[in-house]
């Protein structure tokens, strides 16, 4: 045991694997946002408000219907996917060609709204939800004790992360999408319906923030507001990795909560505004972002 | 033409007179809360309901009095707080404020009401400062303070034998008070804080402040926070292991609907100190019943919501004394005269520094097995006599108090 810092080297490793942990949210929330935006050019201001309604989705899902988490884990992302779509398709498809200021008003006001009923109906501090049995209890590292599904949710949302980027920048289908961006009249010229693009992206996008909700469901409590408090961050993440850079929102966010993690060893006070203290740097040294490219 | 001038006249003067007889017997309340955050649940729109259900439990109306209730949301932030504080004072002539969860807020808020001279009944706050140094002729604190939890949950955990205390704090007004009086009592006790991590409020994940509790080996982790902070403190804890690995974990304020959120299987084992539970005696019982038949969720009442029905039905007694609501300081010698004797707290009195008496209670919440159905949740190891529960007078830094 080297101490470091006034910290063990063991005490060390536990924290920065926890900060890896929570990036693993960030890391999902703004790659959502990210794709999203970089085919939408749609601030998706919704974002955390639909987060939320996954991990409500799996309350209920598992005290209606009697069916688990796994089952959750896919259905939620499903059923909030098809709610985005409608919304995609009733309201931000309107607001096509006009400033992105339009688009975030839209989606901060459903946000309000969303939360709004929902704070109605269950309160503020929110309701139940246990970890599947499959997952519970948690293994000794020698440095400390992991819970078990903290594990896999830093392993199940590597995949989704990965998989999400080999879609859009390797598969023929990210291919067209990217087309449809960059150009989309040339890309309907060949015969690809766009606007069907478009809406199935946002579900897409919004499904993945469902598939967070039903990630953090048993580790938070099933808030209302869980997402109202986490969206802000996720923003200045996908600031951070630049604006739409799937790659960058990735990586932003796992570094995000690498930092954030030893924030809360040395300096605890200051862990809920590390994050925004290194947007502002990050916007003045490098106003793109660190993965973006300067249009 | 004449007859026409006259009637106007007489109408004129009537209306006139109608509104003084109303402005002497006219009390206006202003719930202030958090309504929309992580103390929502506490206090809220339930501390709203339970202001309404005084007034028509008071039975002012009958008496002549027009009683209204008014609520806005102080988003936990101190000079929203105050802005609207002195807007209701100034625009819509408030007499009586009532609950203010959040001791930043409290605090802040205390010094506009003695500023205007009209009445502060905190419910919601716990920072035992308000009948402390920062007290008031203006101000009474009904339900809890930072001084009786720490008195009775930590007094009786290091005695218990958890001698080594790590603490969890919220950081601002209320954490650093709840903190510094838990760490008396701790030391009084014979035990020994080893240390401290101050969180942010509203924090989403308490993993890496849980996982520096661990490493300190401390015996007994303190949760000097509340509302949400608590629930995911506590969720998390189980999620490590922290009680399996033989530490306590004793969260320092805790209401009953942070039990109901967290569920019986995450809460089972906490032991935690209240002033109210609504399962005590067949008048709690009436109350709570009452009164979750008109919530939204239907919850049950926290002491927070409690405490803002009880002080309000003292208050009232005191203003229709006296025959006006008009001079705050006034009232509340009043207040602080007459004993009070109420459905929820029963028979107490109140201080010269404001503080409310009344017994405490030391809870632990039930296993899953022992609860006979949603919201049977507390069992009461101990009660704390009300001349015990709360800071004596002779350790009072409350300029009011005469040594």
């Amino acid at each position: 045991m080297i101490p470091l810092l006034g910290i063990s080297t063991q005490a060390l490793f536990g924290q920065l694997l926890l900060g890896l942990i929570n990036g693993a949210f960030y890391a999902l929330l703004s790659l959502g946002l990210a794709v999203i935006f970089g085919m939408l050019n749609i601030i998706n201001f919704a974002h955390g408000a639909l987060y939320m309604v996954g991990a409500f989705c799996a309350y209920f899902l598992l005290n209606l219907l009697g069916l688990n988490y796994w089952f959750a884990l896919i259905i939620s992302p499903l059923v909030v996917g098809a709610l985005g779509m409608i919304i995609e398709r009733t309201m931000l498809q309107r607001l096509a060609g006009l400033d992105h200021l339009y688009g975030l008003l839209l989606t901060f006001g459903l946000a309000l709204i969303i939360q709004g009923v929902f704070q109605n109906y269950f309160g503020s501090s929110g309701l139940p939800y246990a970890i599947p049995r499959e997952l519970a209890g948690g293994t000794n590292l020698g440095f400390m004790f992991l819970p078990n599904y903290r594990s896999w949710v830093i392993i199940f949302s590597l995949i989704v992360c990965l998989a999400t980027w080999f879609m859009i920048e390797k598969t023929r289908l990210g291919a067209y999408l990217r087309a449809a961006t960059e150009n989309p009249a040339l890309v309907r010229a060949f015969g690809i319906n766009v606007p069907r693009m478009v809406t199935l992206t946002y579900g897409f996008g919004v499904a993945l923030a469902a598939l967070a909700g039903v990630l953090a469901a048993p580790i938070n409590q099933v808030r209302p507001l869980m997402g109202a408090d986490f969206i802000i961050v996720v923003f200045a993440v996908v600031v951070i990795g630049g604006m739409g850079s799937i790659l960058g929102s990735i990586v932003t966010g796992f570094l995000l909560g690498l930092i954030e993690g030893l924030t809360k060893v040395f300096y605890p006070e200051a862990s809920n505004t590390v994050v925004f203290v290194i947007m502002a740097i990050v916007l003045l040294v490098k106003p793109a972002g660190l993965f973006g490219r300067t249009a | 033409m004449r007859t026409s001038i006259a009637v106007t006249a007489l109408a004129a003067a009537l209306a006139w007179a109608g509104s003084a007889a109303a402005q002497n017997k006219t009390i206006k309340i202003g719930s202030l809360s958090d309504q929309s955050s992580l103390y929502a649940d506490i206090g809220g729109p339930g501390s709203t309901l339970a202001a309404q259900m005084a007034v028509e439990d008071s039975g002012m109306t009958a008496k002549g009095w027009k009683i209204d209730v008014i609520s806005a949301d102080h988003q936990n932030k101190p000079d929203v707080g105050v802005s609207i504080a002195r807007q209701w004072f100034d625009v819509e002539k408030v007499d009586v404020i009532v609950d203010v969860p959040n001791s930043g807020v409290a605090l802040a808020v205390n010094n506009v009401v003695k500023e205007k001279n009209k009445v502060f009944l905190n419910s919601g706050a716990g920072t035992s400062d308000l009948t402390g140094k920062a007290c008031t002729p203006n101000t009474i604190h009904w339900t809890y303070d930072t001084y009786a939890l720490a008195n009775g949950t930590g007094t009786a955990l290091t005695k218990s034998g958890g001698d080594t205390w790590f603490f969890l704090t919220a950081d601002y007004a209320f954490g650093a008070a709840l903190e510094r009086d838990t760490t008396n009592a701790v030391t009084k006790a014979g035990g020994k804080v080893v240390g401290t991590v101050r969180h942010p409020l509203n924090s989403p994940d308490f993993s890496s402040f849980l996982l520096q509790a661990q490493t300190s080996k401390a015996k007994v982790i303190g949760l000097a926070n509340a509302g949400g902070d608590t629930t995911n403190a506590v969720k998390q804890a189980s999620e490590f292991g922290i009680t399996q690995g033989g530490q306590t974990l004793a969260a320092l304020l805790l209401f009953i609907s942070d039990v109901h959120a967290l569920g019986l299987n995450a809460a089972q084992g906490l032991t935690f100190t209240e002033t109210f539970y609504w399962d005590m005696n067949d008048q709690t019982r009436a109350f709570a019943k009452k009164f979750a038949s008109k919530m939204k969720n239907g919850n049950m009442p926290t002491m927070v919501q409690a405490g803002v029905y009880s002080a309000l039905l003292h208050y009232f007694k005191a203003v229709d004394a006296l025959g006006s609501a008009e001079d705050g300081a006034k009232v509340v010698a009043k207040m602080k005269e007459m004993p009070t004797d109420d459905p929820l707290f029963g028979k107490g009195t109140i201080r010269e520094d404001g503080r409310k008496i009344h017994p405490a209670y030391l809870f632990q919440v039930k296993k899953p097995s022992e609860s006979k159905g949603p919201w049977d949740y507390y069992i009461t190891k101990a009660t704390i006599p009300a001349d015990q529960a709360f800071r004596p007078l002779s350790e009072s830094e409350c300029p009011l108090v005469k040594k």
